[in-house]
Formats: C-alpha cells, sequence, structure tokens
C-alpha cells in the first residue's frame, strides 16, 4: 500500500521509509507540516504515519486541518509522549491510532495493516468466518467445523478481535488496547497466556492451526493456505 | 567597644527593636499627655482655690470700708499685713502714690489680665515675705483715686507645680529607660531566635541537609514557624535522599544490561561465523535486552509523571470497579496457570476522582507481584470495597505467600528496591514505586499489612473525596 510519512527527523525518516519499503510498501516522505499537507492533498495515500511533534505546525493541527477538509486517510500518529492524555489528545484530533517512540517496527507494520484493513471492511457485520471456524457476533456464539465452542467474555472478545484482523499480524499491546481499554505494557506474559487459552478451545482438537505466532511480533489468526 | 556598638547597630536594625522603639514612642507619648492634663487640673484647681481666698478678703475689706470708711480700710490693711507669714499681700496708696498702709514696698507695674488678675514678683516689692514666688492680685480704685491692692503669694502652687514637674519629668523619663530597656530586651530575645534560623538556613544552604531549627516549645508564632521549617526541610531531605538512591539505582540497574549488550554484541564481532542463525539469535537477544531497557525507562517516567501531581488537575471520576475488573481480567488465567486461585470480590461501586488507566496498571502490578511471589497452589484475593465507617473506597490484594516482612515494607516502595535480591524472578524493582505514586497522586494511601502468613497490599482512598490528614511517608 502507499504510505506517507510526516517525521522531521531526516534520520528517523528515513528508518521508517527503509522499513515500510522492505515490507513491500510505497512511501513518500515529508519532512515537514507544510510538505506533508500539500502531498496528503495532492496523492492519495492507503496510511499516514504523522509525528506529533513538528517544526512549524504541529501532527496535532495537520490532522485536524485534513479532517475538516474532508480527507479521511487512516492517520497513526507517532509520539514521545506517551501519556494517556497525550493519546487521547492525538484520537480527538482525528488520529486512529497513535504509538509511543521508541517502538518496534513489527508493532508499527501490524498497527498500520490494520488501520487500512478497518476503514476497508467499514460495513457492519454480523457473522466473521476464517476457515472453517465461524463467530456469531449475534449470538454470541462461536463454531469450528460446525462444533459450537464455550467461551469465556474476554475470550470471545479476544478471538472477535482476531478474526476481525485476521491474516494480519496483532501484536499484543493491540489486543491490551482493543480487548482490554489497557494502554501499558505490564511486562510480562498475561496475553501470552489469555492465547494459550484460547488456542486450547479453538485449535487443540483440530489438526490445522488458526492461531500463529509471530515471532518479535505478536500472533496472526489466519485460513491455512 | 567597637564589637558592642556594631552589635547595637545590629540590634537597632532589627524588626523587634524598630517595633519596640514605635511602642515605647508611643507609650512616652500617652503617658506624658495624661501627666498633662493632670497637671493643668491641679493647677487650675489651685489657682481658682486662690481667687476665692482673695475674693473672701476683698469682701472683708469691703466691709471695713463701708462701715467705717477709709481709716478703718487702713487700720484693717494694717492689721491684716502686720500679720507674720501671711500669704496675703496688700497695698493701699494715696492717689499720689504714697502708701497708706499693705505689706508690699510699691504699686507693682505689672498689668492687669484679660480677667482682672495682676501678677508680680513678690520680692522685688519688698514684701514680707522673701520668698522668690509670684502672686496674683486684684486692684481697686476707690473714690478719691485711693488704690487698693489685695492679693495672694503664690509661693506654695509654685512649689507644688515645681514638685510636680520634676516628678512628672522623672516618670517620664523612667518610663521612657524602662521602655526602651525593655524593647531591647525582647528585640534580643527574638533576634536571637530568629537569628538562629538564619544560621540553620545558611547551613543548608552550604549543603548540609541535616540542620534543624531549634525550637523552644512554647508554641508561639517563631516556634511554629520554626516546627514549618523543619518539617519542610524533612521533605527536602527526603525528596534529595530519594533522588540520590535513584539516581545511584538507575546507574546501576541500567549500567549492567546496558554492559550485558555491549558484551553479548562484541562476542558475536569477535567469534566469526558463517553461520547466519548465531547473529540472528545475538541480534533478538539484543532486541529483547533493549526492551527491557526501555520499558525500566517507561516505568521510571510513569513513576516521575504520578508524582510530579501535574496529572492531578486532569483526574475525573473513575468507577473503581473498571480498573479493578479490568486487572482482574487479565490476570486470572495467569494465576489459573500457576495453579493459584484468584478470587475477586466486588462488594461496591465506588467512584473516585482519578485516572482509571494508572490505577488498572496499579492494581495490575499489585496482582502480578502476587502472582509473582505466592508459589504455586496459593490463593490470592482481589477485593474491592465502598466508603464505610468514616473511610474511604479500599482495594485490598490480599495472598498467602511469604510476604514482606514488616522493615522491609517501607523500603519496597522504593525506586529499584528488590527483596529478591538474587533477582531470580523477572522484574525491575519499578512496581511498587509506580504503585505508591499513583496512590499518593490519588490523595490514597498504600497500607502493607501481614496476611499471616502472606502480605495484604490494600490501596485506600479518603473518605469523602478529601485526602489523608497526614501525607503517607
Amino acid at each position: 500500500m502507499k504510505v506517507l510519512v510526516i517525521e522531521d527527523d531526516r534520520q528517523a525518516a528515513s528508518y521508517l521509509a527503509k522499513g515500510l519499503k522492505e515490507a513491500g510498501h510505497v512511501v513518500d516522505v515529508a519532512n515537514d507540516g507544510k510538505e506533508g499537507l500539500f502531498l496528503a492533498g495532492s496523492e492519495h495515500y492507503d496510511v499516514m504515519i504523522v509525528d506529533r511533534m513538528l517544526p512549524g505546525r504541529d501532527g496535532l493541527s495537520l490532522v485536524e486541518i485534513l479532517r475538516a477538509t474532508g480527507n479521511d486517510t487512516p492517520v497513526l500518529f507517532l509520539s514521545a509522549l506517551g501519556s494517556v492524555d497525550d493519546r487521547v489528545k492525538g484520537l480527538k484530533a482525528g488520529g486512529d491510532d497513535y504509538l509511543t517512540k521508541p517502538f518496534a517496527f513489527s508493532e508499527l507494520l501490524a498497527r498500520i495493516e490494520v488501520l487500512v484493513r478497518r476503514r476497508s471492511a467499514a460495513q457492519p457485520q454480523t457473522k466473521l468466518t476464517v476457515a472453517d471456524l465461524e463467530l456469531d457476533l449475534l449470538s454470541r456464539t462461536v463454531k469450528r467445523a460446525g462444533k459450537p465452542i464455550e467461551l469465556l467474555p474476554r475470550e470471545f472478545a479476544l478471538l472477535e478481535f482476531m478474526m476481525r484482523n485476521a491474516g494480519s499480524v496483532v501484536t499484543r499491546t493491540m489486543m491490551l488496547e482493543n480487548v482490554w481499554d489497557y494502554h501499558f505494557d505490564p511486562q510480562t506474559n498475561v496475553i501470552d497466556v489469555h492465547i494459550a487459552r484460547l488456542r486450547q478451545k479453538i485449535d487443540k482438537d483440530f489438526s490445522v492451526p488458526l492461531i500463529h505466532t509471530v515471532r518479535g511480533a505478536g500472533y496472526s489468526l489466519r485460513a491455512p493456505q | 567597644m567597637k564589637a558592642l556598638v556594631i552589635s547595637a547597630l545590629r540590634l537597632a536594625r532589627t524588626t523587634p527593636f524598630r517595633l519596640a522603639v514605635l511602642y515605647l514612642a508611643m507609650f512616652v507619648l500617652s503617658v506624658a499627655l495624661i501627666l498633662a492634663v493632670v497637671y493643668r487640673t491641679t493647677a487650675g484647681f489651685l489657682e481658682s482655690e486662690i481667687g476665692e481666698t482673695i475674693a473672701l478678703e476683698v469682701a472683708g475689706l469691703q466691709d471695713q470700708y463701708r462701715g467705717q470708711g477709709l481709716r478703718g480700710l487702713v487700720d484693717a490693711v494694717r492689721d491684716r499685713s502686720a500679720t507674720s507669714h501671711t500669704n496675703s499681700v496688700y497695698l493701699l496708696t494715696t492717689p499720689g502714690g504714697v502708701i497708706l498702709a499693705g505689706n508690699l514696698s510699691a504699686w507693682p507695674t505689672a498689668v492687669p489680665d484679660a480677667s482682672g488678675w495682676t501678677h508680680f514678683k513678690v520680692a522685688e516689692y519688698g514684701g514680707t515675705s522673701d520668698r522668690p514666688s509670684t502672686a496674683m492680685a486684684v486692684t481697686f480704685t476707690l473714690p478719691g483715686k485711693f488704690r487698693l491692692l489685695v492679693g495672694r503669694d503664690m509661693s506654695e502652687i509654685d512649689q507644688l507645680r515645681g514638685r510636680m514637674i520634676a516628678s512628672l519629668r522623672w516618670i517620664l523619663a523612667v518610663t521612657a529607660l524602662l521602655g526602651l530597656g525593655g524593647g531591647l530586651l525582647v528585640a534580643r530575645g527574638a533576634m536571637r531566635r530568629i537569628e538562629a534560623i538564619n544560621r540553620t538556613t545558611r547551613q543548608i544552604m552550604a549543603g548540609d541537609l541535616t540542620g534543624r531549627v531549634p525550637r523552644s516549645g512554647g508554641g508561639d508564632e517563631i516556634d511554629r514557624l520554626a516546627g514549618n521549617l523543619n518539617a519542610m526541610l524533612d521533605q527536602i531531605e527526603r525528596l534529595m535522599t530519594g533522588m540520590r538512591q535513584v539516581t545511584e539505582s538507575v546507574a546501576h540497574d541500567l549500567r549492567t544490561p546496558l554492559t550485558r549488550l555491549r558484551s553479548r554484541i562484541e562476542l558475536a564481532l569477535i567469534h566469526e561465523t558463517e553461520d547466519p542463525e548465531v547473529y540472528r539469535a545475538v541480534l533478538q537477544e539484543t532486541i529483547a535486552e533493549a526492551d527491557r531497557l526501555l520499558a525500566t525507562f517507561t516505568a521510571l517516567l510513569s513513576i516521575a509523571e504520578a508524582e510530579s501531581g501535574a496529572k492531578r488537575t486532569e483526574l475525573e471520576p473513575v468507577k473503581l470497579a473498571e480498573p479493578v475488573r479490568i486487572a482482574a481480567d487479565l490476570y486470572e488465567p495467569v494465576a489459573e496457570d500457576k495453579g493459584q486461585t484468584l478470587v475477586t470480590d466486588i462488594r461496591g461501586e465506588p467512584v473516585v476522582r482519578g485516572n482509571g488507566q494508572l490505577l488498572a496498571q496499579a492494581v495490575s502490578n499489585l496482582l502480578d507481584n502476587a502472582i509473582k511471589y505466592t508459589p504455586e497452589g496459593g490463593r490470592i484475593a482481589l477485593v474491592l470495597e465502598g466508603a464505610a465507617h468514616g473511610r474511604g473506597p479500599r482495594v485490598t490484594i490480599a495472598d498467602n505467600g511469604p510476604g514482606i516482612p514488616s522493615d522491609m515494607r517501607e523500603k519496597v516502595l522504593q525506586r529499584f528496591v528488590r527483596l529478591d535480591t538474587a533477582r531470580a524472578s523477572p522484574g525491575n524493582g519499578l512496581g511498587l514505586s509506580l504503585v505508591d505514586a499513583v496512590a499518593r497522586l490519588h490523595g490514597a494511601r498504600l497500607v502493607l499489612e501481614d496476611n499471616a502468613p502472606g502480605l495484604r497490599i490494600s490501596l485506600e482512598f479518603p473518605a469523602n473525596g478529601g485526602t489523608f490528614a497526614t501525607p503517607p511517608h
């Protein structure tokens, strides 16, 4: 996909561009808010990565302007400011996600992918299906190969999040944020424990596993190739 | 001598001394005013007494004159003048000024004042009394231009006046002296105590934070000032010690992993190999180590942020059950995996002013610790209670693990302090520090107790959304 990086630190920008290109994306870089605003207005991008602190015009007001002019390209804020309130401000200004520096590159890749996917699958769904796994959002039931699976509410929420982003990598922090609304890194293997439980119920009795561990990044739920 | 002058000059510049002098001036002024009134009243009374005596004399002489004419008057004046030691003065002259009778040698030259009184010095007119006193008199012109003067020597009243003025002067002098002395004494006492405070502050400015202001124990405002200064100094010393500890701990706890990181990379470079997997493994370990370092920094920043209290203005009503449920939900399977039982008991739905995310993290940290340090098969209870019996809402986490010795309970709240000195279990020693900082941000306190066996740790919020009278620590 096509990514616009608006970042004033040239070294950080070129590192971002390099990583994104290696992951197969097309990247444009703007080194200040003015240039970023110009590029965002003249080209179509799938996602924008915006640094919150920019010289001249800060990232927050840049996104506010874009949103005011009808540009609804997904925006991921990058910031050295990591407090809850900074995050809330970023999302209020029209950002879709917020990532605190320093971050793992795999985290960034997973997040922009989810952002773009979320934008394209905007229509409401009542049923999620991956291979022979079915999740009914109305009756709140889960079946695999027609066999009902009993899930606890939090396991259901976790599975729903993974199925909505099936095929993409979801990181541990993404799960904490989206399933538990928890915006801190607990520094322990809590998420791994929850995934292990889910695996017990989803994959254990079936020959083909659907939940996969992505080393150094997180997990991915996907249909066998 | 010079030293004395200098110290006196210093004294004169002090506030207590200036106040004493001002007070003294007011005091002397009011005393002088009172004395002046007393003097005027007394003197005026005496003068009117004399006036009445003279009027009586005149009335007597008038009777003589009316009954026996000039002859009788002359006799009467002579008669009265002859009385020795009389205080009265008389003079009767012919129109030509020849003295017919009386005890004065000449007619006074003084002119009568507005009320008809003539004042003159008795001695200058050779009066019978040789006292250097004045007399006041009335004069009459009789038919045939004879002239009569009747008056009274005022030596008594003059003497009284003199004595009064002298004693009034003494009173004033003694008042001023006593006031000045007292003022100086008071000023010196106050100054000595303020000087003691100054000495302590100078000592502290010179870098010795252990100095404290001596207290008299009297409970007056200087004593209270000293008490407050000491409390402030305790707080500053505590913060400084904390800072120094943090700096030292940061140096230690961050240098160790950085050194590990460095040597790992260096070793990988030394051992040349064709196998890219070796390099990959080293790089992965390097990232893991770097992540741990970053996590430590993040935790330090969170603590600093919570401690600075800058977020206090951004607190909003939070249903305490929500962060408790999030943490419980997150950690329940973790406890189960360790064969522990985590029982969550939400007994109320209290609302506190706070930051939900920070509270969730605090409860998570407490649960994380309980799970980490309680052995397999252990029991952990997470209880949320609403406000009751004069206390605020409370979140309690109790386990039946090894607990924390009572002498260590205060210490474990400090940054980088870990009971597990061998550092066998993962962690950075910042978890409880963050909980403590979050507690203080919420005006709550962290209470560590013996669960017999195990640890019971409570996050106690103040009653009625207030704050605890004594701040934790």
